[in-house]
């Protein structure tokens, strides 16, 4: 028997659907991945460089534009670790309206990703549901904060927006109904057959890969890795919050979808206890221009794992340096892990299980000769005429049949 | 529980009080020689049970590169172990083979401030773009964007020859 031929298929970077560019290589022989090579970088702004020539305060808005959905999550991490440099010592009901901030963000960010895998799979039913319940969450951050996403809440040393009353009562008239619908979802992804057959067992990661991978957040834990900076290095108002820590050992991107929906149900919850508990007080102290040299490294718990902040401090109004660590940098080395010996329709489902969102395969192949290591490219046309020869020679004429937009 | 770590590290390796440095719960910072570095780290991550790589903070401090390992443990401490490298002969000894997923943050050193990362295994740089020039590393302090030419992607100039006047058809 011929050993088959093993194909390396170049996935991205450009996809007409993605907000992130990622390169995918994958070398393939039939249907089976065997391999995969990763580029990623294609989204480097130089966002480092850019905040170490601007003041703190205008850093704070720099950062909230690394992430479009977890821009928040940016802010807050910065803001911690000035703040923790300059000794400032942030108004309680600052770091409580951060909190609830973060947690919006979160349950807009888990419906969004509910979506997506529901696209992933064929299932845009769920995509619709979701999306549409997702308007709710967005409805609320807007009125909160005058913006759906990069909400502009943090300032050096507290927030820079307060709720009112009437406004506490809409968020949680808007959690009543965000949680009805939850249940319904988590009720489909434990009850629905078909959904259950086509999540699970695929994008397998074990504990022991995951621990050694290094991955972060719903992708650790529905691997039963028991990691949340909420509880183990609380930020913000987490350590007065009472909430779990969901894990599951599904492994699979069943298990990923079960953990992020519900961490939805958690998030409902510490929103209810912030806003009961909500103290009253100033929204900010006034911070000063300069920040003392010093350094600091922060931690928060994004809707996609754990991001980390070090920030170096040398006395200016400019930082020193520095540093980003987004979740996602975290789990895209597991994700050639998820793939191997998996099959390539897995490949969208396994790659948006971890949040960020894929699938695309441009009209060229490069043809990888497994023996030789000789690489040719073969373009649509050349594919085209290859794919007419082949019918041929089977005694199907294909060359009189014309496709729209190619003569 | 960060001053029992402190102790340890104090005792292993007689180490001066001021080169560890608790600024809060859950927070140790540690500054060690390029000599002691391999020693120190290895105990921090078998013995101190700090397994987890946060990820690796690059520095340009004149005349050497300052380079933090951010480590974690399960329960939640940071440590920060802080070594140096003279500019003028920037190598590492890669981590790798503890930390696979040290892979990326050290593609990032090497990128970014040109440090040479001894042992890594060959793969895609990480995060510039293939056609940024070799020698242009943008997070040093006297890097200047003035005068960096960059090679065209090819692709690109396919475009534009292509499209010529009827860019908006």
């Amino acid at each position: 028997m011929r050993k088959p031929d093993i194909f390396k298929v170049p996935i991205g970077p450009q996809h007409p659907a993605l907000k992130e560019p990622e390169s995918f290589s994958v070398a393939l022989a039939g249907e089976k991945i065997m391999g995969v090579d990763i580029r990623l970088g294609y989204n480097h702004r130089g966002i480092e460089k850019a905040c170490e020539e601007r003041t703190y305060i205008q850093d704070i808005y720099l950062i909230e534009r690394i992430c479009g959905i977890c821009s928040h999550t940016h802010a807050t991490c910065f803001v911690q670790a000035v703040e923790e440099i300059a000794g400032l010592e942030v108004p309680k009901r600052a770091l409580y309206l951060r909190t609830l901030i973060g947690e919006l963000e979160r349950v807009h960010s888990h419906l969004l990703w509910l979506g997506v895998a529901g696209h992933e799979i064929g299932f845009d039913t769920l995509l619709m549901y979701t999306w549409r319940d997702r308007e709710i969450v967005m409805d609320i951050l807007a009125a909160l904060t005058g913006n759906r996403v990069n909400y502009g809440m943090n300032t050096l040393g507290g927030v820079r927006r307060d709720i009112t009353p009437e406004q506490a009562r809409e968020v949680l008239k808007a959690i009543d109904k965000l949680e009805e619908q939850t249940k319904y979802y988590i009720e489909l992804a434990l009850g629905e057959a078909t959904l259950a057959a086509r999540l699970s067992g695929v994008g397998m990661l074990s504990r022991e890969d995951c621990v050694k991978l290094g991955a972060v957040g719903p992708t650790a834990r529905a691997s039963g890795v028991d990691r949340d900076v909420r509880r183990d290095d609380p930020y913000a108002a987490y350590a007065e919050i009472s909430f779990n820590v969901i894990t599951d050992n599904h492994n699979d991107v069943f298990g990923r979808t079960v953990v992020r929906l519900k961490e939805l149900m958690e998030s409902y919850g510490i929103v209810r206890q912030l806003l009961k508990n909500l103290p009253d007080g100033p929204i900010a102290i006034k911070a000063p221009r300069k920040i003392p040299a010093g350094e600091a490294v922060s931690r928060y718990e994004a809707p996609r794992g754990e991001d980390v902040h070090y920030v170096k401090a040398n006395g200016t109004e400019k930082p020193e340096r520095v540093k980003v660590r987004a979740p996602t940098l975290a789990n895209i080395q597991a994700v050639k892990k998820m793939l191997e010996n998996r099959y390539l329709a897995d490949m969208p489902i396994v790659i948006a299980a971890i949040d960020p969102c894929f699938s695309c395969t441009d009209r060229m192949i490069n043809v990888r000769d497994a023996e030789s290591k000789n690489n040719r490219l073969m373009e649509w046309e050349t594919l085209r005429r290859q794919g007419i020869e082949h019918y041929r020679r089977l005694g199907i004429d294909f060359s009189k049949v014309k496709i729209r937009g190619h003569s | 529980m960060e001053e029992d770590v402190k102790q340890s590290l104090i005792k292993q390796f007689n180490l001066p009080e001021e080169t560890i440095r608790i600024p809060r719960p859950r927070r140790i910072f540690l500054e060690i020689s390029r000599e002691k570095f391999k020693e120190v780290f290895d105990f921090s991550v078998k013995e101190l049970k700090f397994a987890i790589l946060l990820t690796i903070t690059g520095l340009d401090e004149q005349e050497r590169f300052g380079v933090i390992y951010h480590l974690a443990r399960e329960t939640g401490a940071i440590l920060n172990i802080k070594t140096s490298i003279p500019r003028d002969n920037p190598t590492l000894k890669t981590i790798t083979p503890d930390f696979s997923n040290a892979d990326i943050y050290e593609r990032e050193l090497m990128d970014l401030f040109g440090i040479k990362v001894e042992g890594l295994p060959p793969g895609n740089r990480y995060p510039l773009s293939d056609h940024w020039p070799n020698d242009q590393y943008p997070l040093r302090k006297d890097w200047k964007q003035e005068g960096v030419t960059f090679e065209q992607p090819r692709e690109k100039q396919d475009v534009s020859e292509k499209s010529g006047g009827d860019q908006n058809a």
